[in-house]
């Protein structure tokens, strides 16, 4: 396999595709199979066959992103998308093509909810087919690879990742060509690449996303990320709970490795890089650098004290780099690009893009891909389309269990890093969760610390006894039992929970109750008893 | 190469493989510790021998962590003592502690702590959580009422004698110590009936079956021959 091979892959799928008069693509994730995406595939592929051989080619995709109006369904070249197809509107699908679209099922795409994004990882989903590799290929998949493996030395690669401003997706933001150096940079002969794809937070499905409607693209930046720091094997650890991701990232695995794209010598090099599989089983503490490398290994899924760092000491004692899903899928166009072009796009220390699963009371439920820097308001109320049924907006909650709820007068503050952390939340992985004034903050918070309770590992007594306890006084407030001294408890279990707790998980886990403490005390207070005097 | 820090002020050195803890052990300065127990590897998962970096707005586990060249630990701040105090709230709360009953009264290491941390009350709830008693083994029994989940007896078991027969299953507050795959202790092949676990424990969750109120009392010495004989054979 060569660059001349890998274009002519490309030509050939590009003429395949035009052959056909229009191209019908059926999104194929999981938002639309859950609401009958397979059946109105299937339907329109049955009343596609008589049109004649080339008249119009069905294509199973994936994402289009307003998943709360699946399935979804774009037609090409029109430029047309349908919103609630049934299998019984198959017929007058096919009928308009070349004609007039059926208007009773058009979704408006110069609504801003699309004309607002800008697509970098999610820049072919919804367009190709994620189980065709020559479809990625068509769209210049694989390609930056080949840049990498040719044009580049090792060091170029992470100055150009280092150069774009990248920052780890998976919440932290971490600078991602720092890892990257300090992975290199650690003299060892067999060095490990990690894609964490164990995303569990409540309401989020970015990952999910990019595994089930690109996920070359997901081994093409791991591929290129173990080339520039010297490792030669690979995992990718996805949770069992997304079993459309995995078979997908599996078979991608098999189609790269067939086309000599993974494997031993790619593309004539002698860079080898094979990758495997490894689930995830069901704990969302696996999501942790530390503890995720315990269940690879087989161990149980607890996390250990960091330093050492996986870049220094990782999978079975090897330096180990660990970076999200979405993080990974940024890397092919940066290298295809350029640094600086990845570095225009975004604010300050964020640079380029992030995907947000909106959801919760918003008009437009799916999933988004926006600049940083933009406004939350411009998310919620343009992107989003406002909040349903004329009630008024309360609160958003983003980064999950992680982070943290922002009133309404914060919603002009722009989504990078810096601002979420200083309004007591978290970027996080892209949850983000709307409310309206019928929900109540005492019960967010109680609903996220309950999580993070049953979620803990058991292994630092702060986060494994501390979340109940906090869950205990949270449920007070909602029963309306709570007193003085419970309010101030349950600060003090904030704070402590915190500062000593082993991982991010207990760390992190207080931010529900000390956002919505910080902007709704009221609503705590309202729930008190009214004087604890009185009870002695 | 060795470092100089410092610890509540006082100019230290250590070696590479010398953590905070182990530094101020040697200098006779009192950090508590829990899951941690010389001999054996650590975790850093009880979290009572936090210390302060300056300039670290977090607290690090003194067990787990190597010192910096320049580094200024504290021991024994008043945020500290607070978390402290706190973490052995939690864990009597957590349990169903009654020292007046237990064996180990008065050679109990969590006991002996809250005294010297001067944990006079418990500010949180008690869980009152239903717990077991496993007492099929011929010698040994444990009360999982009285376990702290230091996990010092699935290390010693592991590293020391080898076995390996005590684990964790269960995740969060359910979070418990087992023999074998959950099966009765009694029922334990691979058991070699050491009793090392039993003299690692802190708390009168593992002990002998012949002793009666306050008579058990751990002996750890065993230890420090095998760190011997590792140190020798590096």
């Amino acid at each position: 396999m060569d660059m001349d091979e890998l274009e002519n892959i490309a030509a050939h799928e590009q003429a395949r595709e035009a052959q056909y008069a229009h191209r019908v693509r059926v999104c194929v994730a999981t938002g639309c199979l859950s609401v009958g995406a397979e059946a109105v595939q299937e339907a329109l592929e049955h009343h596609a066959t008589p049109k004649g051989k080339h008249h119009c080619l069905v294509m199973g995709v994936g994402c289009m992103g307003l998943c709360g109006n699946g399935p979804l369904v774009s037609v090409d070249p029109a430029g047309v998308m349908y919103e609630k197809v049934t299998p019984d509107d198959a017929p007058d699908i096919i009928d308009s093509l070349g004609a007039k679209p059926v208007a009773r099922l058009q979704c408006d795409t110069n609504a801003p909810f699309f004309t607002r994004q800008v697509k970098i990882v999610n820049e072919n989903s919804g367009i190709i087919d994620p189980e065709h590799i020559e479809s990625y290929i068509a769209h210049g998949g694989y390609s930056a690879l080949v840049k990498a493996l040719t044009e580049m030395p090792p060091h170029d690669v992470i100055t150009q990742v280092m150069d774009s401003g990248l920052r780890g997706r998976g919440g932290a933001g971490y600078p991602t060509g720092l890892k990257w150096s300090t992975v290199a940079k650690t003299p060892n002969t067999i060095k490990y690449v990690v894609c964490n794809g164990d995303e569990g937070d409540p309401g989020a499905f970015m990952d999910r996303n990019v595994m089930e409607s690109d996920p070359h693209r997901v081994l093409e930046g791991m591929a290129i990320a173990a080339y520039a720091v010297g490792a030669s094997y690979g995992y990718v650890y996805v949770r069992a709970e997304y079993p459309l991701a995995v078979a997908r990232i599996n078979k991608a695995i098999r189609q790269a490795e067939k086309m000599g794209l993974l494997g031993n010598n790619i593309f004539g090099t002698s860079f080898n890089f094979n990758v495997e599989v490894r689930l995830g089983a069901g704990a969302f503490v696996c999501g942790e650098e530390t503890a995720l490398m315990a269940s690879i290994e087989g161990k149980r899924g607890t996390p250990r004290p960091r330093p050492p760092y996986p870049a220094e000491s990782g999978l079975w004692g090897y330096p180990t780099l660990i970076n999200n899903v979405e993080t990974f899928a940024n890397i092919p166009p940066i290298i295809r690009n350029g640094a600086t072009w990845f570095a225009s796009i975004g604010v300050g220390r964020s640079k380029g893009t992030k995907v947000f699963a909106l959801s919760g009371k918003i008009n437009n439920i799916g999933l988004i891909e926006v600049p940083m820097g933009i406004s939350l308001r411009d998310i919620i109320y343009d992107i989003g389309g406002g909040i349903p049924d004329g009630r008024a907006f309360k609160a958003v909650q983003t980064g999950g269990p992680s982070g943290g709820c922002i009133p309404a007068e914060h919603l002009d503050v722009p989504v990078d890093y810096e601002s979420l952390k200083a309004l007591s939340s978290v970027m996080g992985s892209g949850g983000m969760i709307v409310m309206d004034d019928t929900s109540s903050m005492v019960d967010v918070a109680r609903f996220f610390m309950e999580f993070c309770m049953s979620e803990s590992c058991g292994k630092c007594i702060p986060c494994r006894v501390g979340t109940v306890q906090m869950y205990h006084l949270l449920s007070k407030f909602s029963n309306h039992q709570a007193t003085q001294r419970d309010l101030d408890t349950l600060e003090r279990l904030c704070d402590m929970v915190k500062y000593t707790s082993l991982c991010g998980l207990g760390q992190s886990a207080p931010n529900a109750v000390v956002s919505t403490l910080r902007f709704f005390r009221e609503e705590y207070q309202e729930r008190m008893i009214e004087s604890e005097v009185a009870h002695g | 190469m060795a470092k100089t820090f410092k610890i509540d002020g006082m100019d230290v050195s250590a070696a590479d493989d010398q953590t905070i803890l182990q530094v101020a052990r040697e200098r006779g300065i009192f950090i508590p510790t829990l899951c941690f127990l010389e001999g054996l590897s650590f975790v850093g998962a009880c979290r009572l021998c936090i210390v302060e970096i300056e300039g670290n707005p977090t607290p690090v586990a003194a067990c787990a962590t190597y010192p910096q060249e320049g580094m200024e630990v504290y021991t024994n701040t008043e945020r500290l003592q607070g978390y402290r105090r706190l973490i052995l709230e939690m864990l009597f709360a957590e349990g169903n502690h009654v020292c007046a009953v237990c064996v180990v009264n008065g050679h109990c290491e969590l006991q002996w702590l809250a005294e010297k941390l001067g944990m006079t009350y418990n500010t949180l709830d008690y869980l009152n959580r239903p717990k077991q008693v496993d007492a099929s083994h011929y010698r040994f029994a444990v009360d999982h009422n009285r376990c702290v989940l230091c996990t010092r007896c699935v290390r010693v078991c592991d590293e020391i004698e080898g076995a390996h027969i005590w684990d964790v299953m269960g995740r969060g507050i359910d979070c418990k110590v087992i023999t074998e795959l959950n099966q009765p202790w009694g029922e334990s092949v691979n058991c070699t009936s050491c009793g090392k676990c039993i003299n690692v424990c802190p708390t009168g969750a593992l002990f002998k079956k012949s002793k009666a109120v306050a008579e058990m009392e751990k002996d750890t010495h065993f230890l420090r021959y095998f760190s011997t004989i590792r140190a020798g054979g590096d």
